[in-house]
C-alpha cells in the first residue's frame, strides 16, 4: 500500500530532520576533546542554524520577489535588445565565485548581516531572473496571441496565462537559488555575520574534523531541505 | 457586417506591402474564407479586424464603426477567435478555457458555468466527462471543438478564424466542418476564416476571397468562383477537378431519397423481394429498434445469398453520412468503399434515406442545381 499524499510529502523532511538530529547528537554525544566540546553545545548550533536560516530566508524572499519582477520586465517586447543584453551578463555574473562577491562588498560596504544578505540576494537573484525570463520567452507566441485576440487585458495574460505556464521553469530557477544561497551562506562567516559557516571555519583553523563536518553537514540537509520544499509546491501547483 | 476599406498593411522594415488596397464586404450573417498560397496576406487581414494588426493605411468598419477608434479590449471582447488548436492554454482545464472571455467580462459565476456546460454540448463534448481535462488530455479534433466553443462562449456577433479545421486528420475534419456548418444555421454569426484548402473554402463559405501578393483576385461566391474563375490564378486554384468540387454546394439532404418507410431485420424474405421489386433502384435499407442503419439489401443480395429474413442476408454498412455532409463527402465515401450508395443517418433521427452514385450524375447535369 503506498502512503497517503500528505505522509508522503512529510517522509523526506522527516528524515532529513532526523539525520540532522543524528548528526548534532553525535558530535553532542562524543567529542574527540575538550575543545570540540566547547565549540558545539546546543545553544551554539541553535544559534548558527538561526543565523544561516535567517540569511537564507531574507536573501531569498527579496531575491524571488525582485528576480521575478526584473525577469517580467525584460521579458516585455519594449526591452527585446535589453532583455538579450541583461540575461548575458546575468550568466557572466554567475561565473564570478561567490567568495569574491562577498570580499568585493566587504571592501565597499563593511561588515555585517546587512552586507551578507546584500551579496546573499545579489548571487541569488541570478537563476531566478533568469528563469522567469526563459520561462516567459519560451511560452508559445500563439497561446499569448489567443490570449490577446480574445481580449484579455494586458495584466490578464501575465497573471492568468504567462506567469502560470512559466511557474515550472520560475520554480526550478528558485529551487537552484536556494541550493546555491544555502551553500553560498556558509561564507558569511568571513565578514561576521555568523551562520553555519562559523563552525566549518572555526573547525578549520583548530584542525577539528567533527566541527567542520557538523556546519558542513548540517549546510548540506538544510540545501536538500529546501529544495525538496519547493519541489513540493511545484507539484502542487503544476496539474498539467 | 464588417467592411474593408481600402486597408494597406506594410510591416517596418518591409518594401512591399503585405496587404494592398484591400476593399471587400461581409455581410451579417455570412461566411467568407479568405483564401490563397502563404504569404498572400490572408492572415493578415484577419488578424487587422480584430487589430491585433494595426492597418498602414485604409479603415475597417464593424457595423459602420471605425475600429481604430475602438477600445481594442472591448473591440476583441466582442469578437470570437480561433487560432489552431495548439492556441488553448495548456494549464488551464477545459472548462476555464472556454470561461476565458466570460471571465473578462465579469460575467456572475453561475452564469459562466452554466454557459461553459452549454457551450460544450453544443460542440459534442459531454461538459461531465471533458469539462475538467486538460488541453494535453484530448485528441486533435477535441482540442479543436474546445477551441470553438471558447470563440463561441460570450456569444460574439463575429468570429474570426486562422485555419480552424487545419490541425486534423482529413476524416475529423470533415466531421468538425459539418458540425460547424450545422452550429452556424442556428447561430448565424458573421464569420471571417482564413483557410488555404480549397475544399473546405467552397464547403464553408457563403463568399470566398482570394488573395494573392496582398491583393484581392476575387470575391465572389463558391459557384461563381467555380464557374467563372477571373483569371488563370483563380483557375488553378480552384482546380482541374472543378466539376467534382461543384458537389460540395449541395448538401446530402436536399437530395437524398427516402424510402417508404424502412424494414426491420426481422422482416421475412417475401416482403423484401415485394420492397425491392417496388423500389426504383432496387435496394431495400434495414434498420435497427432506434432506426439506426444496419445493412442493405440489393436485388442481386436476394439471389446470391440464402437466408429466412432479411437480417440473414444484409450485406453491413461500412459508414454513414449525416445530412449536413455535401455530395463531394458523399462521393469520396462511395468511392472509398467501393459502392454506389450511401447511407445518410442522423445523431438524433436516425435513418434518413439514401443517395446513389446516379442521384449524383444527375445532379451532375443539371446547372440549375448550382
Amino acid at each position: 500500500m503506498t502512503p497517503s499524499k500528505p505522509l508522503r510529502w512529510m517522509l523526506v523532511p522527516l528524515a532529513l530532520i532526523i539525520v540532522a538530529c543524528l548528526l548534532v547528537g553525535y558530535a553532542l554525544k562524543y567529542p574527540t576533546d575538550s575543545l570540540v566540546a566547547r565549540l558545539i553545545t546546543i545553544s551554539n548550533v541553535n544559534k548558527a542554524l538561526k543565523e544561516h536560516l535567517g540569511l537564507v530566508f531574507v536573501s531569498m524572499l527579496v531575491a524571488v520577489f525582485t528576480g521575478i519582477a526584473f525577469g517580467i520586465i525584460i521579458s516585455r517586447p519594449i526591452f527585446y535588445v535589453f532583455g538579450r543584453v541583461i540575461e548575458n551578463v546575468v550568466n557572466l555574473g554567475q561565473t564570478v565565485p561567490s567568495l569574491a562577491i562577498l570580499a568585493l562588498f566587504y571592501s565597499v560596504l563593511g561588515l555585517g548581516f546587512n552586507v551578507a544578505v546584500f551579496a546573499l540576494w545579489l548571487y541569488s537573484i541570478l537563476p531566478v531572473l533568469r528563469n522567469t525570463y526563459a520561462g516567459i520567452k519560451n511560452i508559445t507566441p500563439d497561446v499569448i496571441e489567443a490570449a490577446k485576440g480574445m481580449g484579455m487585458n494586458p495584466w490578464h495574460i501575465l497573471t492568468r496565462i504567462e506567469l502560470p505556464i512559466a511557474a515550472p521553469i520560475i520554480l526550478a530557477g528558485i529551487r537552484t537559488a536556494i541550493v546555491i544561497n544555502v551553500g553560498a551562506a556558509t561564507l558569511a562567516t568571513f565578514i561576521g555575520a555568523g551562520g553555519l559557516g562559523d563552525f566549518i571555519v572555526t573547525g578549520l583553523s583548530v584542525r577539528r574534523n567533527l566541527v567542520v563536518f557538523t556546519g558542513a553537514g548540517l549546510a548540506a540537509i538544510t540545501a536538500i531541505f529546501f529544495d525538496y520544499l519547493v519541489g513540493l509546491v511545484e507539484e502542487h501547483l503544476v496539474h498539467w | 457586417m464588417i467592411r474593408l476599406d481600402d486597408v494597406t498593411k506594410i510591416f517596418p522594415g518591409q518594401k512591399t506591402p503585405a496587404v494592398k488596397n484591400l476593399n471587400m464586404e461581409i455581410p451579417e450573417g455570412c461566411v467568407c474564407a479568405l483564401i490563397g498560397p502563404s504569404g498572400c496576406g490572408k492572415t493578415t487581414t484577419l488578424k487587422m479586424i480584430n487589430r491585433l494588426y494595426e492597418p498602414t493605411g485604409g479603415t475597417i468598419y464593424i457595423n459602420g464603426q471605425d475600429v481604430s477608434k475602438m477600445d481594442p479590449i472591448e473591440l476583441r471582447l466582442g469578437i470570437g477567435y480561433v487560432i489552431q488548436e495548439i492556441g488553448l492554454f495548456p494549464h488551464l482545464t477545459v472548462e476555464d478555457n472556454v470561461a476565458t472571455v466570460p471571465r473578462e467580462k465579469k460575467w456572475p459565476k453561475d452564469t459562466i458555468r452554466q454557459n461553459t456546460e452549454e457551450m460544450l454540448r453544443l460542440v459534442g463534448l459531454e461538459p461531465k466527462e471533458f469539462k475538467k481535462r486538460y488541453p494535453s488530455a484530448l485528441s486533435g479534433g477535441q482540442r479543436q471543438r474546445v477551441g470553438v466553443a471558447r470563440a463561441l462562449a460570450a456569444d460574439p456577433p463575429i468570429l474570426l478564424m486562422d485555419e480552424p479545421f487545419g490541425a486534423v486528420d482529413p476524416i475529423t475534419r470533415t466531421r468538425l466542418q459539418n458540425e460547424f456548418l450545422r452550429i452556424q444555421e442556428q447561430m448565424q454569426k458573421t464569420i471571417a476564416f482564413v483557410t488555404h484548402d480549397i475544399d473546405e473554402a467552397i464547403k464553408m463559405a457563403d463568399n470566398i476571397a482570394v488573395m494573392q501578393e496582398g491583393s484581392l483576385v476575387q470575391y465572389a461566391t463558391p459557384g461563381e468562383l467555380l464557374s467563372q474563375p477571373v483569371d488563370e490564378f483563380v483557375a488553378k486554384l480552384v482546380g482541374s477537378d472543378r466539376s467534382i468540387k461543384r458537389l460540395h454546394l449541395i448538401r446530402c439532404r436536399e437530395i437524398l431519397k427516402k424510402p417508404a418507410g424502412f424494414l426491420r431485420a426481422g422482416t421475412p424474405l417475401e416482403e423484401v423481394r415485394k420492397e425491392i421489386e417496388n423500389s426504383k433502384i432496387r435496394i431495400v435499407l434495414i434498420v435497427d429498434g432506434d432506426n439506426m442503419p444496419q445493412g442493405i439489401i440489393s436485388a442481386g443480395d436476394l439471389e446470391q445469398r440464402t437466408g429466412r429474413v432479411a437480417g440473414d442476408i444484409l450485406r453491413e454498412i461500412p459508414d454513414y453520412i449525416t445530412g449536413d455532409a455535401t455530395l463531394r463527402d458523399a462521393f469520396s465515401m462511395m468511392l472509398e468503399y467501393g459502392q454506389s450508395h450511401v447511407v445518410v443517418t442522423d445523431k438524433n433521427d436516425g435513418c434518413q434515406g439514401y443517395i446513389t452514385l446516379g442521384d449524383l450524375l444527375e445532379v451532375m447535369k443539371d446547372d440549375d442545381a448550382f
